[in-house]
């Protein structure tokens, strides 16, 4: 039943209100006074030496307050990485230094060589072009397989191979694996690129710097995913600054998809120049700018083996891939394609063999790091793509064949380390199925048949492990933070509340959908509660919001902080009808003696939280706040079955995306509307890397894509409507809502039924093309038409 | 963008005087200009803005029937004044950007600019227009000379373009998606005595006129007609990201070959 309150009603979002009216209050809108402002001198080569860097001119630029340069950062910590990667043969990954501003050498195009800051951007610019920098000009190397070439160029003078780690995944099964592919049945191999991509999200980044002269403290105003992370991070490894005298503060973020999660240089230069200046220091990126410098994602070339025996039943996986890692580690890095895309490799398979080699790479270009999905799309992507391939090798049904090898029984142990809690991938493809009318599908070929188009339909599965936490288990794999999630519940006076969480909401929701959730397990109303993130010196210490995981870790810690408060609120209210407190029952935001007509509102005993006349005060503290730390002992399992038809033109090879069905399990739904336009979000930006999103660069290492005249934003119009549905639930076990998270789905399960698709449909034209990269441009289709594509 | 002087002239003249000392420029709609400014791309030191020229604003019609459009006219305008006398030329300026390029953006400093994906050149050529200047009249066979490049001397202000209206003419843009400027467009024009065919998009020399297929479309105005020729040959062709030059020169036939099926 939808509800119109609390838990499963679609509240509006509460913040649409002042993201629509132009009233958020984003990083650029923070003008410190007396501040000044810093334009970044970057690279336009990809690789060279820098033989000197002349600021002589530039310092007599009117407005200039000093230009800093990697000499003003001796003894000051480079950008650190927060996962550490162990190579087959045991050595640790190699993690080259990533300098504020670049010693000795520039490694792509982007890397910032000065600093200069001024009165005013203009200045700052206009100085900025007057620096006479002199670079000796290296070869780039931007190819990941040349890369690791005998003898190729190094991007870090004392990396001998440009090898960031040999990651072998499960190594113990390597042989067995083998074992397993030679004697099948049958093996499908497939080569792929995972594109790389630009995350591009509204906002571009924003940095304030600003120092307390007073009490010696700092302060940056930042575009972050994860505040505290951030705090973490710079102050620790990169400045040296205790969390006391440190706050970080990310307000209104428009929009992240992962690329601001991470910790920047130009962060850590606005805190230190601030500080070294005694004024504040802002920095506001560019649209060209964000092109060459937020961390790009993807970036996979990748061969998968799918064997199978005679009955078509999965015997093992075998994937080998090569993963770009940029010319530095950005934060999380070389945990994307190891176990955010390793542990996904059984999919929603019983696949009993995986084996996941990935060699990650550095090369002369930006870093890259997650982006919506984050290992989790590449996964899918390779295996759901070679599935369709057996099944047109094998000539059996796609759906069929994926039912065969289906996982049935939970909880599922996979041979890559991580157990599924719940799951039923049969409901969600049938929903799928029924969705899109698969039997009316032949029909609906023949009608553009009719009009001498060529119609397609791709259908895949996915699964994705996300509320990115156990930190027991991250900390096994190589992170080197914990991953819990933290909220205090603070109830005033007269009853309304603030829940302060260690969650970041970026476009996400929060303010609304934690609310829901406070609001129905007190029974108040949901307009009284009010959900604080965003900044370090009022939340409690959170690790932030990415991996899916607000409302299973976060919104658990604010469940069990509520839990808290609720505990102790009856005992006021015990106290308050002289009754016994395992009498006491909370409904509708009363307190009642059950089996009696006596109670008393909530309001009542949050007054008397705070004026404790009447208060058992040898028992219980006054006053009603409550915080909690939680950390899960598993991640979730969100799963589903999607579906893409396309037409495709022959003359020009134009793909249209004519419908597009998502069936998802996300367990619990607190804010169907929230959850709806999450899926829809996700798959614009799938179809996007299916159809028109690519991030290139030439052999020099020049971007090709460094602007929207060629980088293509998916656009309304390139989509149709979605079907959504989230009604088939199997709730997360393990978590007190009972939610698996629905943040990155649209984005993981898209691409590959975008791709089967569009192969469906030139197959049904006689064009027998195993395979084409993303992005599938016009070009890319006609030519594989042609018989002469990538493949 | 670097600092600059902004002169707003109110004739032709006075814009022309302007121009012709120091380093400045002519600022039509902007829509090329100010993005290249603000990316630091283009530097003057004075910016003669020619949105104050009534004169040069407006459509009219000659006395041989041509359509005659002021130089600082809008695109908008143009789709609006002729979605009925001459629709290709109207849906073409319909399709150019979005509404605020359209509304800004004139075809004054489209031509001027000669952007090898323009739209506007292929129309001017198709039609066998003349760019009228403050100077001289100029043959659209003889104003464009490659990838922006003109006849225009500097400091010399497109004032006004007129178009004879073909018996039928059709536009047939396939974007390139990002930036929706043509990957490749054709414009088809079909007059009393023969049929031009205008390529932009395509050719890294900038628009160019397809002469066989003018050539068999003016002995057979048909679709079918087109679907026998060979496409052009890929070499001299751009390629980039969204297309390279076998696709680009494919392309200029498929969409030839629309443009005569769907002429008006
Ligand atoms: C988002 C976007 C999308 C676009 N899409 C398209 C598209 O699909 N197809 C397309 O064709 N164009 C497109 N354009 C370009 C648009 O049509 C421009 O308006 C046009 O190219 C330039 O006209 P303008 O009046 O804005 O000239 P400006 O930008 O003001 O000037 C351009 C150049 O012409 C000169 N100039 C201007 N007016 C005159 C004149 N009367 N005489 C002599 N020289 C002059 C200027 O000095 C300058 O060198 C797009 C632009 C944008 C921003």
């Amino acid at each position: 039943m939808p509800k119109d309150t609390g838990i499963g009603a679609s509240t509006p979002r509460r913040e649409d209100v002042r993201f629509l009216t132009g009233k958020g209050r984003y990083t650029d809108d923070i003008d410190v006074a007396g501040q000044a402002h810093v334009v970044f001198l970057r690279s336009d080569v990809a690789h060279g030496r820098i033989a000197s860097i002349d600021t002589s001119a530039a310092e007599g630029v009117e407005g200039v307050v000093r230009i800093f340069t990697s000499k003003d950062f001796e003894g000051v910590g480079g950008i650190p990485c927060g996962w550490q990667i162990t190579s087959r043969d045991g050595e640790v990954m190699r993690e080259p230094k990533h300098p504020i501003l670049a010693e000795g050498k520039v490694r792509h195009v982007g890397d910032p060589i000065a600093a200069v800051v001024a009165e005013t951007r203009a200045q700052a610019r206009d100085a900025a072009e007057a620096i006479v920098v002199e670079i000796e000009d290296l070869p780039a190397v931007i190819d990941m397989k040349a890369a690791l070439a005998e003898g190729a160029p190094r991007v870090h003078d004392d990396l001998p191979d440009n090898l960031c780690y040999d990651w072998g995944f499960v190594e113990e099964n390597r042989e067995a694996v083998d074992r397993a592919i030679a004697e099948a049945a049958h093996v499908t191999t497939l080569d792929l690129v995972n594109n790389r991509l630009v995350a591009n999200p509204m906002e571009p980044r924003v940095a304030v710097g600003d120092y307390a002269r007073h009490d010696g403290s700092s302060t940056l105003y930042t575009t972050s995913q994860n505040p505290h992370v951030i705090r973490l991070l710079m102050g620790a490894f990169v400045l040296g600054i205790p969390e006391h005298k440190l706050r970080v503060v990310a307000p209104d973020v428009g929009g992240g998809f992962g690329t601001k999660i991470f910790h920047y240089a130009e962060e850590a230069f606005c805190t230190f120049a601030a500080r070294a200046l005694e004024r504040p220091v802002k920095w506001t990126s560019s649209r060209s700018e964000a092109f060459m410098s937020d961390a790009h994602g993807r970036d996979h070339v990748t061969r998968i083996e799918l064997a199978l025996d005679a009955d078509h039943n999965f015997t093992a996986v075998r994937t080998q891939t090569l993963a770009n890692m940029g010319a530095y580690l950005s934060t999380f890095a070389p945990s994307v394609p190891t176990w955010l895309h390793g542990t996904l490799m059984a999919g929603n398979y019983r696949t009993p063999l995986v084996y996941v080699n990935v060699k990650a790479v550095f090369t002369n270009t930006v870093p890259v790091d997650a982006y919506r999905g984050a290992g989790r799309p590449e996964a899918t992507f390779q295996l759901e793509r070679v599935i369709d391939k057996a099944a047109r090798e094998l000539g059996v049904d796609p759906v069929e064949l994926r039912r065969r090898n289906f996982i049935r029984e939970f909880p599922y142990q996979t041979p890559v380390a991580v157990e599924y809690d719940t799951g039923d991938y049969d409901a969600t493809m049938d929903c799928l199925l029924e969705m899109i009318d698969r039997d009316g599908f032949p029909a609906r070929r023949a009608e553009s048949e009719a009009r001498g188009k060529l119609r397609g339909l791709g259908i895949n599965c996915y699964i994705e492990a996300c509320g990115i936490a156990p930190s027991k288990l991250v900390g096994q794999l190589g992170a080197r933070a914990g991953l819990y999630e933290s909220a205090t519940v603070r109830v005033n006076a007269t009853g309304g509340l603030v829940v302060m969480t260690g969650s970041h909401s970026h476009g996400q929701g929060h303010e609304t959908s934690f609310a829901q959730v406070v609001a129905d397990m007190i029974g108040i109303n949901e307009d009284q509660v009010e959900i604080v993130h965003g900044d370090t010196a009022n939340t409690p210490m959170g690790m932030g919001t990415y991996g899916s995981r607000s409302l299973a870790v976060g919104g658990s810690a604010m469940v069990r902080a509520t839990e808290k408060i609720i505990a102790k609120a009856r005992k006021i209210a015990a106290h308050l009808m002289e009754a016994g407190e395992d009498d006491i029952e909370l409904k509708d935001g009363k307190f009642t003696v059950m089996g009696t007509d006596k109670s008393v509102a909530w309001g009542d005993v949050t007054l008397a939280a705070y004026v404790p006349h009447n208060y058992p005060l040898e028992d219980i503290e006054p006053g009603l706040e409550e915080t909690a730390f939680y950390d899960p002992n598993n991640f979730t399992y969100p799963s589903g079955a999607y579906a893409c038809e396309v037409e495709v033109d022959p003359e020009t090879g134009k793909v249209d995306v004519l419908a597009f069905a998502a069936a998802d399990d996300f367990g619990n739904v607190v804010n169907p509307m929230i959850v709806e336009g999450q899926v829809h979000g996700g798959i614009a930006q799938g179809i996007g890397q299916a159809l028109l999103e690519n991030c290139a660069y030439d052999a020099e290492g020049q971007l090709l894509s460094a602007s929207y005249m060629d980088y293509t934003m998916p656009r309304a119009h390139d989509f149709p409507m979605f079907q959504v549905d989230h009604s088939c639930r199997t709730p997360c076990t393990h978590n007190p809502l009972g939610v698996k998270g629905c943040g990155e789905a649209g984005a993981i399960g898209s691409p590959p039924s975008v791709v089967n698709a569009v192969l469906d449909a030139l197959a049904s034209g006689g064009h027998d093309v195993a395979h084409i990269d993303m992005p599938l441009t016009s070009g890319k289709v006609w030519a594989a038409m042609q018989g002469r594509g990538d493949k | 963008m670097y600092d600059f002087e902004l002169l707003k002239p109110a004739t032709i003249d006075e814009a022309a005087a302007m121009l012709a000392e120091g380093d400045a420029q002519a600022l039509g709609g902007g829509q090329t200009l100010i993005p290249t400014m603000k990316a630091r791309l283009a530097q003057m030191d004075r910016l003669v803005a020619l949105s104050g020229i009534d004169a040069i604003r407006g459509v009219c019609t000659d006395d041989d029937g041509r359509i005659c459009i002021g130089g600082g006219t809008s695109h908008a305008t143009v789709a609006r004044e002729y979605a009925k006398s001459y629709p290709a030329l109207a849906s073409l300026a319909g399709r150019i950007g979005d509404p605020a390029v359209r509304s800004r953006g004139t075809i004054g400093g489209s031509l001027a600019n000669n952007d090898p994906s323009a739209c506007y050149p292929a129309a001017a050529l198709a039609s066998n227009a003349t760019i009228v200047t403050n100077t001289r009249d100029i043959g659209a066979d003889d104003f464009f000379q490659g990838m922006f490049t003109t006849a225009l001397e500097e400091g010399e202000i497109i004032t006004e373009v007129r178009f004879p209206v073909p018996e039928k003419a059709a536009y047939e843009k396939f974007i390139q998606p990002a930036s929706r400027f043509p990957l490749v467009a054709v414009f088809v024009a079909k007059f009393a005595d023969g049929v031009r065919v205008a390529v932009t998009g395509a050719s890294s020399d900038g628009v160019f006129r397809w002469s066989e297929a003018e050539q068999a479309l003016s002995d057979d105005w048909s679709a079918d007609v087109v679907a026998g020729l060979a496409a052009p040959g890929a070499e001299g062709m751009i390629s980039d990201l969204h297309g390279d030059g076998a696709y680009r020169a494919h392309l200029v036939k498929v969409m030839t070959a629309r443009a005569v099926k769907g002429a008006v």
